[in-house]
């Protein structure tokens, strides 16, 4: 067992969280490696977060080109100077900052869109996170993870304007947490994201978040055709037009997608940086939790929007009609 | 992302933070990202190498320097155009007065301590600036909102002092292990290496304590000729055996308690001495790094060592300390990251938890109860920090409706794992923002003002320029301009009891405590009272109107027959909350983040409207309102 022991230096600078989540899922961190795809300031707290906290390695996958100030206005990790930046990919910047953060973890590049990427490229890693990318590579990177025979921990991330939602699929997952000083033993079922997203809408449990509506539609209007974020006010009328159908499809009353909420999102295409923040704290609590099988990850939505305050779980699942079992 | 106005108000903003720790580093980065372009930030800290695993805009090479001069660089280098002005200084230093908070348009505070936290707290109120307030504790955390006038202030809701136990269960019937580190650390270590003036209750259960306090000096001191060996295993017969005989020969408190066992050095260490003074000769000469673990070749901090094991680290720490660290002997106070003095406190709490069969601990265990260590990690800070920046915008906005008080939970609640609540108002008795008069219960022909100065209005009301007035009398003032007779005067009085001072404060009176620099003033009613007990108001007097909730703890297993240590029992022994405390949990019933999730405390406002053809609740107007309290602190919504 001696190679599995915290080195001194590991002790001594991860000393304070040791002491929240235990030497046995510091040991664990260390040895996980994460996959991350799409680099924006909500990812790029993410990133922060687990670089801090200590995993084994961590992999970023950006090819797009820095050229104007809306692509690092919410990311920290990007020097705003432009001999620096120019010519360089969205990746490779951020992977330099990120060494600096913990010199103890190995932080690099993967070239290459996130859809061209195979099951066996997937294989090397416990956890996948992907953002910024279109509901069809979403649901493709999700199925080449869960034909795997590893269990891979697979995340979406995304943040509009003032509010951001995460998508969870740990597939079966299987924890301990602490119940009244005893540690016992839980077990989850995850379903996919398409999965998730087939749920009818009639069948979803009582006072699920507008966003999770919302969002939907969003992505159905992006996936028509268009770049992941590329929507503008100009795109109102036809976003409201397809929430009507997708609203009469599945039987919803329109009013529990307020245009309102549908105006903010197609105009505020650039992130909230204190939303990126508690996204990116949210993502990377639970990418912790799941990596070390410590403690209830979340299941399977996760939603914030600034303008309510309200930090909420949604569970979307089949097998969860009503019930909320 | 916000809008027009917002952007407006954020760029006109000038912002003061106080903090640059864990919540600091988080909260910088983030008001720099959202578009603040004049931030102020104020830290005493330097970084240590603990920091590191959160505080993100510092490095390894900064190790030593000012956290809020190396968190402006760090932030300077990705928004290189916005102003940031830090303060290597004490947020209580008297520079940072009433004129200097009125510069700024809302304060900031990611602090670490209660004490600080209500200084800027009536700095606020003083100069009328909002207050963005927060705090964490491993996966937990919160942010409020205080606005004079508008919703409670800080110190509204009083605060948990800081956890005592009574010196009996100390020094005599320890039945945690965190008992027996208080016993190392603020007994025996103080003893052996700290201030020997300092009162100590390390011989309480001396035979013959009145007449034996030269014979107590004498055990502890190094005799003549005596060389370090036989000088640290005399110590250690002495406090893990003897003592342990002594207590053991009354027979009265152990009636109803496991007798604990005596332990002497010959059991364990017997063929040790040779071989370990090679040891030490072959340790590191700086005395920051000396350690008894390395010099006895043992790594892993997370080991529990065994009775043996932890006495030879006990003689190897003592030995170490006289052979290598000799001149500060005599200064030294416990530090959580001093190795060598949590070695030795580690070892000594493991084997008095021996005697006393309680089960032991690690290295890394002990020096987290010793030194109040608080969990910590990035994320729970940078989603506190990003909920600081939301709260900060409506602030400037004058978005006084919108304003939340936001929990970070570990456990969700209601869905919820942050979870906004409508601010409260203020406490018509809070004698802070409301500054109604407070009672103090004393005995004044007994208590010394020094006593008052020293329990009620440094301890209790956190003033630290205090002037105290009863009538037109002046009894005491501190300050620099006072002269020579007015120093005299006031040092006279501190000794004197109340009744006597040159304006009697009597039963029925009422003194007038003042902090000028913070602006407050408090009256206090004072009212005689003979008799204290002991154990429950071990300071001898009682303030009320607003109290501070009692956490001394419950000696479950009270002893009686103490004889001649009565009197030093009364004295309960502080556990200090070091400056790493980064949250109080909140008081009041109502609002204990652990009872939360627990125990069901909340309701909401539900509005259980059918939308037709699905069960979706539209529930924006939905607020989390926390309600069921019996108590006094009842608290009403602010509308
Ligand atoms: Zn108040």
């Amino acid at each position: 067992m001696d190679g599995e022991e915290l080195t001194e230096q590991e002790t001594a600078l991860y000393d304070r969280q040791i002491r929240v989540w235990g030497a046995d899922a510091q040991r664990r961190l260390s040895k996980s490696h994460i996959l991350v795809c799409g680099v924006k300031g909500t990812v790029a707290e993410f990133c922060k977060n687990i670089v801090l906290a200590g995993v084994g390695s961590l992999t970023l996958v950006d090819d797009r080109v820095v050229t104007d100030e809306a692509l690092f206005s919410s990311n920290f990790l990007i020097p705003p100077d432009e001999n620096v930046y120019r010519g360089k990919m969205l990746a490779e910047l951020c992977c330099d900052s990120l060494k600096d953060f913990n010199p103890m973890v190995r932080v690099s590049v993967e070239k290459g869109d996130v859809s061209g990427f195979d099951g066996e490229f997937f294989n090397k890693y416990d956890v996948v996170v992907v953002s910024c990318c279109s509901l069809v590579t979403k649901k493709s990177v999700n199925e080449k993870c869960r034909k795997l025979s590893k269990h891979i921990a697979f995340y979406t991330v995304d943040c509009r304007d003032s509010s951001g939602e995460i998508f969870v699929d740990l597939q079966d997952h299987i924890y301990s947490k602490k119940k009244l000083e005893e540690t016992v033993e839980c077990k989850l079922q995850y379903p996919s994201f398409e999965e998730a997203i087939s749920v009818p809408w009639r069948a979803l449990p009582r006072r699920v978040s507008k966003l999770y509506f919302a969002m939907r539609v969003i992505e159905k209007f992006e996936a028509e055709g268009r770049h992941p974020g590329d929507v503008s006010i100009a795109d109102l009328p036809d976003v409201l037009r397809l929430k009507k159908e997708l609203c009469e499809a599945n039987s919803l009353n329109e009013s529990h997608i307020p245009d309102a909420l549908l105006e903010r999102l197609v105009t505020g295409t650039r992130e909230f940086p204190p939303v990126c923040a508690v996204i990116g704290g949210i993502l990377g609590q639970e990418v912790i939790k799941a990596i070390s099988g410590k403690g209830d990850p979340l299941k399977n939505f996760f939603f914030f929007d600034a303008v309510d305050g309200k930090g909420i779980i949604e569970d979307i699942s089949i097998s969860n009609p009503k019930s909320g079992s | 992302m916000a809008s027009q106005n917002q952007l407006a108000s954020i760029k006109g903003a000038k912002v003061l933070m106080v903090g640059a720790g864990g919540i600091g580093c988080e909260l910088l980065k983030t008001l720099a990202l959202s578009g603040f372009q004049d931030i102020h930030i104020i830290d005493m800290d330097t970084i240590e190498v603990s920091n590191l695993n959160r505080q993100f805009l510092f490095r390894k090479s900064h190790v030593g320097q000012s956290k809020a001069k190396v968190a402006r660089d760090a932030v300077l280098r990705f928004r290189p155009h916005i102003s940031i002005t830090p303060y290597h200084a004490n947020v209580k230093d008297p520079d940072f007065n009433v004129d200097f908070f009125k510069q700024f348009n809302v304060i900031l505070n990611g602090l670490d301590n209660l004490d600080a936290r209500r200084h800027v707290n009536r700095l606020c109120l003083a100069a009328e600036v909002p207050l963005v307030e927060s705090g964490t504790t491993g996966f937990l955390g919160q942010v409020t909102v205080h606005v004079k006038g508008r919703t409670e202030c800080y110190e509204c809701q009083p605060k948990p002092a800081p956890k005592t136990y009574p010196v009996c269960t100390i020094t005599s019937t320890p039945s945690k292990f965190v008992h027996c580190i208080v016993w190392a650390k603020d007994l025996l270590f103080t003893k052996l290496f700290g201030d020997k003036n300092q009162e100590n209750d390390l011989n309480v259960r001396s035979t013959d304590a009145t007449s034996s306090s030269e014979h107590v000096e004498d055990v502890f001191e190094r005799r003549k000729d005596e060389d370090i060996e036989q000088y640290g295993r005399r110590i250690y017969d002495h406090v893990f055996g003897y003592n342990i005989e002594e207590a053991l020969s009354n027979e009265e408190t152990w009636k109803n308690r496991n007798r604990p066992k005596p332990i002497y050095s010959r059991d364990f260490l017997h063929d040790e001495i040779a071989q370990q003074n090679g040891n030490v000769d072959n340790a590191a000469s700086d005395p920051s790094s000396v350690s008894a673990m390395a010099s006895l070749g043992m790594k892993n901090p997370q080991d529990i060592w065994c009775l043996k094991e932890n006495s030879r680290i006990f003689m190897e720490a003592f030995k170490l300390f006289f052979m290598k660290r000799e001149k500060e002997i005599g200064n030294l106070t416990f530090d959580k990251d001093d190795q060598l003095a949590v070695e030795f406190v580690t070892a000594a709490a493991n084997i008095r938890a021996s005697s006393f069969g309680i089960p032991l601990h690690s290295l890394f265990e002990a020096k987290g109860i010793a030194g109040n260590i608080v969990h910590a990690v990035a994320t729970t800070n940078a989603i506190i920090a990003g909920l600081i920046v939301i709260e900060a915008i409506k602030v400037l906005q004058n978005d006084t409706n919108k304003y939340r008080m936001t929990y970070c939970l570990e456990h969700p609640t209601r869905k919820m794992l942050l979870m906004p609540v409508e601010p409260f108002e203020a406490n018509k008795s809070c004698y802070v923002c409301s500054e109604s008069p407070l009672t103090l219960e004393i005995n004044t022909h007994r208590a010394k003002l020094r006593d008052f100065v020293e329990k009620i209005v440094k301890a209790k009301l956190g003033m630290y320029f205090p002037l105290i007035m009863h009538g037109a009398a002046l009894l005491y003032e501190v300050g620099d301009d006072l002269d020579e007779a007015m120093v005299a005067n006031y040092a006279a009085n501190l000794e004197k009891v109340l009744s006597e001072l040159p304006s009697p404060v009597t039963s029925g009176t009422t003194v007038t405590v003042e902090d000028l620099k913070q602006e407050l003033t408090c009256n206090i009613n004072i009212k005689h009272r003979e008799e204290f007990d002991e154990e429950k108001e071990p300071d001898g007097m009682l303030l009320s109107g607003w109290t501070q909730a009692s956490s001394v703890e419950k000696d479950d297993n009270k002893s009686n027959g103490n004889g001649g240590s009565t009197s030093n029992a009364s004295q309960a022994v502080p556990v200090e909350a070091e400056d790493n405390v980064e949250m109080d949990v909140p008081s009041g019933k109502k609002r204990r983040l652990s009872e939360i999730s627990s125990q069901g405390l909340l309701s909401f406002t539900e509005e259980t409207k059918n939308h037709g053809k699905l069960e979706v609740v539209d529930d924006d107007d939905d607020l989390v309102m926390l309600d069921g309290d019996p108590g006094l602190n009842k608290r009403k919504r602010m509308q």
